[in-house]
């Protein structure tokens, strides 16, 4: 992976930096497998993989393909980079080890949904009884957040206004 | 695109096993991984596949932008119309357990339902989406 991030970072052809970027999500995906996160791998194949590769292509092919050379020095956005990556690597130092049993994450509500999932909603896939019932409210906002994205889309970039401007074409 | 024939017979022989798989991770999401977004974009992607290869106006004659915008806003108000029902029901929004008699099965009932919500805006943001990006024209 992490020869991929260097490669999408060092090559300037857009082309074969949305190929890499697939690449990536592959590996990502095939990571959560390891991890024992189906779901997620099954999700980050489909969209990072799939999905989104597409839409970089479908962009690519009404912009340009070779990346602009930067107009401006590359020093100060480096620097945030660093910073933010510190940051947060310095905020992971306080997390849990990897399979920790005492971590907090596993004492709070984890156990309760674990024994009761299965006798309350008759689904075997804890996940999607979590995702669902337990989390239904959160479920409902991603799905506005997905709707209010496609909305957005047909807004900026909708078939609606180029009929507009075609009628004023018509009547210029 | 009449040139690629391997990648044109390859796309009609993968196209139902596709959507066949997406159906199926959006029924048996209960079951095994998946549900209804994973479904979702699985389905969407079978559709592009066959809009890359064959073209946009194509993939148009079988699902026309109405349906695609209709099935958007349809996920969202079948989860909420889910929500909706339950609080008519008497219990708590979106608090499957009322929608049956027994609520485990009600618990079921509305886990399925949702999930059908999420995957049908899913698959149609992500269509519409495509769409919009092929044919932009600048």
């Amino acid at each position: 992976m992490a020869v991929t991030v260097v490669a999408i970072v060092r090559v300037r052809n857009l082309f074969a930096v949305a190929m890499l970027g697939g690449i990536y999500s592959l590996l990502a995906a095939s990571m959560f497998v390891a991890l024992d996160a189906v779901d997620v791998a099954f999700t980050e194949a489909a969209v990072g993989a799939g999905i989104s590769t597409v839409l970089f292509l479908g962009t690519l092919a009404v912009t340009s393909q070779q990346e602009k050379l930067p107009a401006h020095s590359q020093i100060i956005p480096l620097f945030v980079c660093a910073v933010t990556g510190a940051a947060l690597i310095y905020g992971s130092l306080d997390m849990a080890r990897f399979g920790d049993p005492k971590a907090p994450i596993h004492h709070h509500v984890a156990p309760l949904y674990l024994e009761e999932s299965q006798g309350a909603t008759s689904v075997p896939n804890v996940v999607t009884s979590v995702l669902a019932s337990y989390r239904g409210y959160d479920t409902l906002g991603e799905v506005t957040v997905i709707f209010t994205a496609g909305i957005g889309v047909i807004l900026l970039l909708g078939s609606w206004r180029r009929g507009r401007r075609k009628k004023e074409d018509e009547e210029a | 695109m009449n040139d690629y024939l391997v990648l044109r017979v390859v796309t009609k022989l993968l196209m139902p096993f596709i959507l066949l798989f997406a159906l199926y991770v959006q029924f048996h999401g209960d079951f095994g991984p998946g549900g209804g977004f994973q479904a979702g974009v699985i389905f969407a992607s079978g559709f592009i596949l066959y809009a890359l290869i064959f073209g946009v106006e194509n993939a148009e004659s079988i699902l026309p932008d109405g349906i695609l915008r209709s099935g958007m806003a349809g996920g969202v108000l079948l989860y909420a119309g889910v929500g909706i029902v339950s609080l008519l029901m008497g219990g708590n929004f979106l608090d499957y357990s009322v929608l049956q008699h027994d609520p485990v099965h009600g618990q079921h009932l509305g886990i399925s339902v949702i999930e059908f919500g999420v995957g049908t805006t899913v698959a149609c943001v992500m269509i519409t989406v495509f769409y919009t990006f092929a044919r932009w024209k600048g």
